[in-house]
């Protein structure tokens, strides 16, 4: 036998990969020609790409945009030598504001978008760690600055904007200054810190429907002073009567200054001082408008409600898990058609005669339930994949069953549930079209109304195509949000 | 006998076991399900003493640590710890968990925070001290544990041998008076559970109540007080570990020890 004893006198030094899998010609071997099938496939699919394309580009490429209806459209194409395919944009040109807006009155329009981009302000404390404060407060005076010049001119009107100038100038101007890591040596040595932007998000809760139905102020302000008494009711109690007994009382306080003294507090304050916005009408909401309304609302009470019903069908005891279980199971079971005709007609004859419940308020609170079932499912996922040691762990510590839950299990139940809770939030914001059904106008139910117009009668493609658009721009947003998040959330490894 | 995992002289001039008792449990049983795992339990643990617990696997020495702080719930007999006697009664249960420490053999430490966040997350919100003192406290067992460096990093950044130690650390930054250890080693590569054993020395040097369950008879030897091995559920033998090793009396402990050493 041959002697197998080695010994290894110098390290090997580290080489170049060779050439052929490297660059430009070296990702297009691995990843489009590797093999004879995969160089087929990509023979193929580049064929087919050819091939849609080489029919969709010739039909949306159209000059059309100016007509004032489809017979004009075709005499545009029929000039143009193309009697046949060619998209008519003419109809998006002149009805885009409809498919955003629904009928809400056109010198109002201003309302909607100021919310839609204050909703970005509200969010981004909550979706980006990145962003410092000063940044959000001045994207918040930036908004407010633009949503300025849309609002009718008045001395008051001119002194805001004036206001409203300077603080963007002088923030823009700090943002601009300000060290990342200087600011960050400062703040560890206690300078003071602008005011947390959450706050402003706690306000847009409120801000959000005023804007939208108008109204006096003063609801949207008792609405909000409701929970200040429910928590002024807690931490008086709470020294007194303990944890449990005080949050049921201040539930309760909280719940006789909503049904009882609202009333008499709103009409004393419009007595007093009648600042309010023109009041519109919920059968005026249309298309996005509508559907992100409903949407936003839905998606961001569902998450909350989902948590609540996992924990409920994990919980020990037996009627909240049954309560919790058989809600999620009767909402699962049911399809949510048959939910929004409940809310459109029976549940008002379960109300007392002469309520007036708000159609797209019924519908919120539907959308709301379904999603929150299939988010529950999801989050318990979420709760199933953890190993007991974390609960044990937490339990050890001495947490606890509350905190352990937000401080240990959600954090790390959540982020494994990202990706199904973006789905059922997808699912969610597309499933606001079926309002259409009971006659809500969202942009698919507007389609139909602008094809009654007569000029308009038979366009089909560009309409949906747009629709899609704007469905495809918020649900890509979401998705790439959640990557992003999976991303930063990482922590095995960086 | 088993190769002791370390070498250095023992400093023994604070270990010594008061008359204070720390854990008394009486006549304690418990079945999972109709599965009687621990059958009429007597022990008393005194403050200062090191004791470890061995046994073949499914034997209870497990269940029976994991009952001191009731991570387990027993159905007969009691449990005192440190005065406090553990029922049903959930304030009981958590002043119980803020003085008794406890580490796994799986480490369980949370992988969504960092190190310093581990640290600090039970002293502010259970002990309700202030941020910045919890992390001072936190820095400083992190030295003890010689891997202050590691603070800003994820657990999921760390070797096993690492993560053990913080899990120590962690429990240690809740000043308990008596640490539990669950098969601290068995779960590491054989480097790493020598840096993991000079750690729990250390805590032994320091006059720390400890329970210990484990394999690593070196350490048993070196460091314990007292040696206890269970089989069935039952305590079958205790003794001081010279007599325990050299001596045994019943013939499972012989069986045991003849197959492990």
């Amino acid at each position: 036998m041959e002697n197998t004893s080695f010994v290894r006198t110098e390290m090997l030094p580290e080489t170049e990969p060779p050439r052929s899998t490297t660059g430009v010609l070296g990702w297009i071997r691995d990843n489009l020609f590797n093999g004879v099938l995969n160089s087929i496939l990509t023979i193929l699919s580049l064929a087919f790409i050819y091939y849609l394309l080489s029919m969709l580009l010739p039909w949306s490429i159209s000059p059309t945009w100016g007509a004032k209806s489809l017979n004009e459209c075709r005499e545009i194409l029929g000039a143009t030598g193309r009697e046949h395919g060619g998209a008519c944009w003419g109809v998006i040109n002149e009805r885009w504001s409809q498919i955003l807006y629904g009928f809400y009155p056109e010198e109002l329009r201003w309302r909607p978008t100021l919310t839609f981009f204050l909703l970005f302000v509200a969010m981004i404390p909550i979706l980006f760690n990145m962003i410092s404060r000063r940044m959000n407060w001045l994207l918040l005076v930036l908004v407010l600055f633009g949503a300025s010049f849309a609002v009718e001119n008045s001395a008051l009107m001119v002194v805001v904007k004036i206001v409203l100038g300077l603080s963007l100038a002088y923030l823009a101007y700090t943002v601009v200054k300000t060290d990342r890591d200087d600011r960050a040596e400062q703040i560890k040595e206690g300078a003071k810190r602008l005011p947390n932007p959450l706050y402003f998000t706690a306000i847009y809760v409120f801000l959000m429907p005023w804007l939208l139905w108008g109204g006096s102020i003063w609801s949207p302000v008792a609405a909000a002073l409701g929970f200040l008494v429910g928590w002024l009711a807690f931490r008086l109690l709470a020294p007194i009567a303990g944890n449990l007994a005080s949050l049921i009382l201040a539930v309760i306080a909280a719940g006789v200054w909503w049904l009882l003294l609202i009333g008499p507090f709103t009409g004393l304050m419009n007595g007093l001082a009648p600042i309010g916005l023109i009041p519109v009408e919920s059968r005026l909401f249309g298309g996005m408008l509508l559907s992100l309304t409903i949407g936003v609302v839905a998606i961001a009470a569902s998450l909350p409600l989902g948590i609540v019903l996992a924990l409920g069908r994990k919980s020990d005891l037996l009627i909240v898990k049954w309560l919790s279980v058989g809600f999620i199971e009767f909402i699962r079971g049911v399809p949510l058609i048959t939910l929004l005709f409940v809310a459109s007609m029976l549940l008002n004859i379960f109300m007392p005669p002469g309520t007036d419940f708000d159609i797209i308020l019924r519908v919120i609170i539907m959308a709301t339930l379904f999603a929150s079932a299939y988010m529950a499912e999801v989050v318990r996922g979420g709760l199933a994949a953890l190993p007991t040691g974390q609960y044990e762990a937490a339990d050890a510590l001495g947490l606890d069953y509350w905190k352990a839950q937000r401080l240990v299990i959600m954090p790390q139940a959540l982020k494994i549930s990202i990706p199904g809770i973006v789905s059922t939030f997808i699912g969610l914001f597309k499933d606001t079209t079926l309002v259409s059904i009971i006659g809500l106008l969202d942009p698919i139910g507007l389609s139909s109304t602008i094809r009654a117009d007569l000029a308009w009668n038979g366009i089909v493609w560009e309409l949906y195509g747009f629709i899609a658009l704007l469905f495809f721009i918020f649900t890509f947003l979401m998705s790439r949000y959640s990557m992003y998040l999976e991303r930063r959330l990482r922590t095995d490894h960086s | 006998m088993a190769q002791t995992q370390t070498d250095r002289e023992i400093d023994r001039s604070h270990m010594h076991v008061s008359d204070q008792v720390a854990i008394e449990i009486t006549d304690m049983n418990k079945w999972f399900g109709s599965f009687h795992v621990l059958r009429d339990i007597n022990l008393t643990v005194y403050e200062g003493e090191r004791i470890v617990i061995c046994g073949p696997s499914g034997s209870g020495k497990s269940t029976l640590i994991r009952c001191i702080n009731r991570l387990e719930e027993h159905q007969t007999g009691s449990i005192v710890v440190d005065g406090i006697e553990l029922t049903s009664d959930l304030k009981n249960v958590d002043k119980v968990r803020s003085e008794v420490g406890m580490v796994f053999q799986h480490f369980n430490l949370f992988p969504h925070l960092t190190v310093l966040e581990n640290l600090t997350l039970a002293p502010i919100w259970v002990r309700k001290v202030p941020r910045k003192e919890a992390e001072e406290t936190a820095m400083h067992f992190l030295e003890k544990v010689k891997i202050p460096e590691q603070a800003r990093k994820f657990p999921g950044q760390l070797s096993g041998g690492q993560q053990q130690r913080v899990a120590i650390a962690r429990s240690l930054c809740m000043k308990p008076r008596i640490m539990l250890f669950d098969e601290p080693t068995s779960a590491l590569d054989p480097e790493m559970i020598k840096e993991v054993l000079d750690t729990m020395i250390e805590l032994a040097e320091e006059g720390m109540t400890m329970l210990c369950v484990t394999h690593e008879m070196g350490f048993a030897e070196k460091v314990a007080n007292r040696v206890i091995f269970m089989d069935a559920g039952q305590i079958v033998e205790q003794n001081e570990p010279t007599e325990f090793f050299n001596n045994p009396q019943s013939e499972r402990t012989k069986l045991f020890l003849s197959q492990i050493l």
